[in-house]
């Protein structure tokens, strides 16, 4: 059954698909999913199993699922001039053999609602209409806002929309802590910190005003180094975030953390945000051994004192150090089983700065939620992705972009090579 | 690491000329000395193996710049770096300035990268950095 998948999918990349009319012509990836191997190299739960969906895409980040079906891919990456790639599985095999792009411009951000597909780079958000075939007029989107901050780091562009006719961008502070001198041993940080008035939170903007920047948009959270996943939970109607939490802890203090201290700290926190949220960023961080919001040692701390930090937004579940939160999606799909409904999977990218400790991330996991709050322990959900070696150069594969179809699968997204999978229960 | 090996070192030491150490090998010393410097203030961000971490710090190993000429090198440590694009790759850290560090340390750690993870570049002394700091400084 394989083998004649396979074949056929051979003859339909060799016969050269044609897109769909307004859709630029097909992307074809130099090896098109030949893989054999089970699950795509990942491994799941009992009564799952993933097919490859599409494989070597290249930097493949978040990805949005339409309601027919279609998987459209964000590449940070140029593939063959195209940033954005639309993934069509006709003949429901789980493997996309219509593949075809358009958006040229690379970026993170990618989010479907209520018939328009969004998109970002790193300093803009765009949106085009969808239509029965898919993107309308791929070469005209409107322009939803403009002028974000891309200062080099932290720069991608999550987005995700509420029920109301917003659309919610993370835009990163483009730093480490907000010091005199960024990632500099023995530099104090900023109070106050000045990059965030423009960055450091999550901005929002409305979906139906074009052209939209700082000036008429709203910081709704600061106190945010980075968020690179993040999703609307529409049961509670709040946004949820997952915070990168700084860097550099036992290089810059070795006398207040081991090497062990530095791998597993700062928290990589989990946030329910309300307007005006303030996480605490840079003045703050949580410590996994003191289990505590404390004063980062730029501002002060000792690893003791507290200080404005109690009064600081609290998250609702930490996760060990430097794990790299990139894909964040609440599972409201009825084709898992009734454990998976409304909580929340986490893409895990892969830490890098827990060395000479091992690294860890490299994983996709899944919160049990209730009523907005976890009711349960988190527990690997898809792991295997690093294979040989949890390494950021040498994985295989590194978990970015989670999302959910029309069917209640889920998708994954590699942005080391970019291979999808379609995550399916019991079928 | 082939310089280690004992034959090696005296079949360096009796049939090459001093060029040919400078390009092949260096004391153990300079390299113990490297290796520490590397570890405490470089590996963090380009990691154990010199790979560095995609979209964030760039590889060491194979690279053009750690390769190529001293004088283009030396005054990445002592001015640091950020917002890259290295053979079509971004990288998106900051590297902070090294200047704290001595000239033999740079001229050690500089080696100890250009001499490790597959490199292969002449070696650097803490003479060459004392000229390109004083240039920097004019």
């Amino acid at each position: 059954m394989r083998i004649l998948n396979f074949l056929t999918l051979a003859i339909l990349l060799s016969s050269g698909t044609a897109g769909l009319a307004g859709e630029k012509k097909p992307v074809r990836s130099s090896k098109p999913m030949v893989s054999m191997e089970e699950n795509g190299g990942i491994t799941l739960p009992a009564g799952f199993q993933a097919s490859i969906l599409a494989d070597e895409l290249g930097r493949a980040r978040h990805l949005a699922v339409n309601t027919n079906g279609d998987v459209y891919v964000k590449l940070d990456k140029l593939n063959e001039g195209r940033g954005i790639l639309r993934l069509r599985d006709a003949n429901g095999d789980g493997k996309a053999e219509d593949i075809s792009g358009f958006g040229n411009y690379k970026g993170t951000g990618i989010a479907i609602k209520n018939g328009y597909l969004y998109a970002s780079s790193n300093e803009q958000i765009f949106r085009y209409a969808l239509d029965k075939t898919g993107v309308a007029d791929p070469e005209n989107p409107e322009l939803i806002a403009t002028g974000l901050w891309d200062r080099g780091a932290h720069s991608s562009k999550s987005i995700t929309l509420d029920n109301a006719g917003n659309i919610y961008v993370n835009i990163g502070a483009p730093s480490n802590v907000c010091q005199v001198k960024d990632f500099t041993k023995g530099s104090p940080g900023i109070n106050p910190c000045p990059l965030l008035d423009s960055s450091g939170g999550i901005w929002q903007f409305r979906v139906d005003v074009k052209g939209q920047s700082y000036n008429n948009g709203k910081r709704y959270a600061t106190g945010l180094r980075n968020v690179v996943g993040l999703d609307w939970n529409a049961q509670v109607n709040d946004l949820f975030v997952m915070q990168h939490g700084r860097d550099m802890f036992f290089q810059h203090y070795p006398e207040m953390y081991s090497q062990q201290d530095g791998a597993l700290n700062p928290s990589e926190e989990f946030f329910r945000i309300k307007p005006g949220s303030d996480c605490g960023w840079p003045y703050c961080y949580y410590d996994m051994n003191k289990k505590q919001k404390l004063m980062n040692p730029e501002y002060g701390g000792d690893r003791n004192k507290v200080g404005d930090c109690a009064g600081k937004t609290q998250s609702i579940l930490q996760f060990p150090g430097h794990m790299a939160p990139d894909g964040l999606l609440f599972y409201t799909g009825t084709q898992f089983p009734e454990k998976y409904r409304n909580g929340a999977f986490i893409a895990f990218h892969g830490s890098w700065n827990r060395s000479p400790e091992p690294q860890e991330g490299y994983f996709v996991v899944y919160v049990p939620i209730k009523d907005g709050l976890p009711s349960g322990d988190w527990e690997v959900f898809a792991n295997g992705f690093a294979q040989d070696l949890k390494d950021p150069r040498k994985a295989r594969f590194r978990p970015c972009g989670l999302a959910q179809g029309p069917d209640g699968s889920l998708y994954i997204s590699d942005d080391q090579k970019g291979r999808i999978w379609k995550v399916t229960y019991g079928k | 690491m082939r310089y280690h090996k004992p034959f090696f070192s005296v079949l360096l030491m009796t049939t090459c000329s001093f060029m040919v150490l400078a390009q092949q090998g260096m004391p153990k010393d300079v390299a113990a000395r490297g290796k520490t410097i590397y570890g405490a203030v470089c590996m963090a961000c380009h990691q154990s193996d010199g790979g560095g971490v995609p979209r964030l710090n760039p590889p060491l190993s194979g690279s053009k710049t750690v390769n190529g000429p001293k004088d283009k090198l030396i005054p990445i440590v002592l001015n640091g770096m950020s917002g890259v694009e290295i053979e079509g790759e971004s990288y998106g850290n900051v590297m902070a300035s090294h200047a704290d560090l001595k000239d033999q340390e740079i001229a050690d750690v500089l080696n100890y990268v250009r001499n490790n993870f597959g490199n292969k570049a002449s070696l650097v002394s803490a003479a060459d950095v004392k000229k390109v700091r004083i240039k920097l400084k004019k």
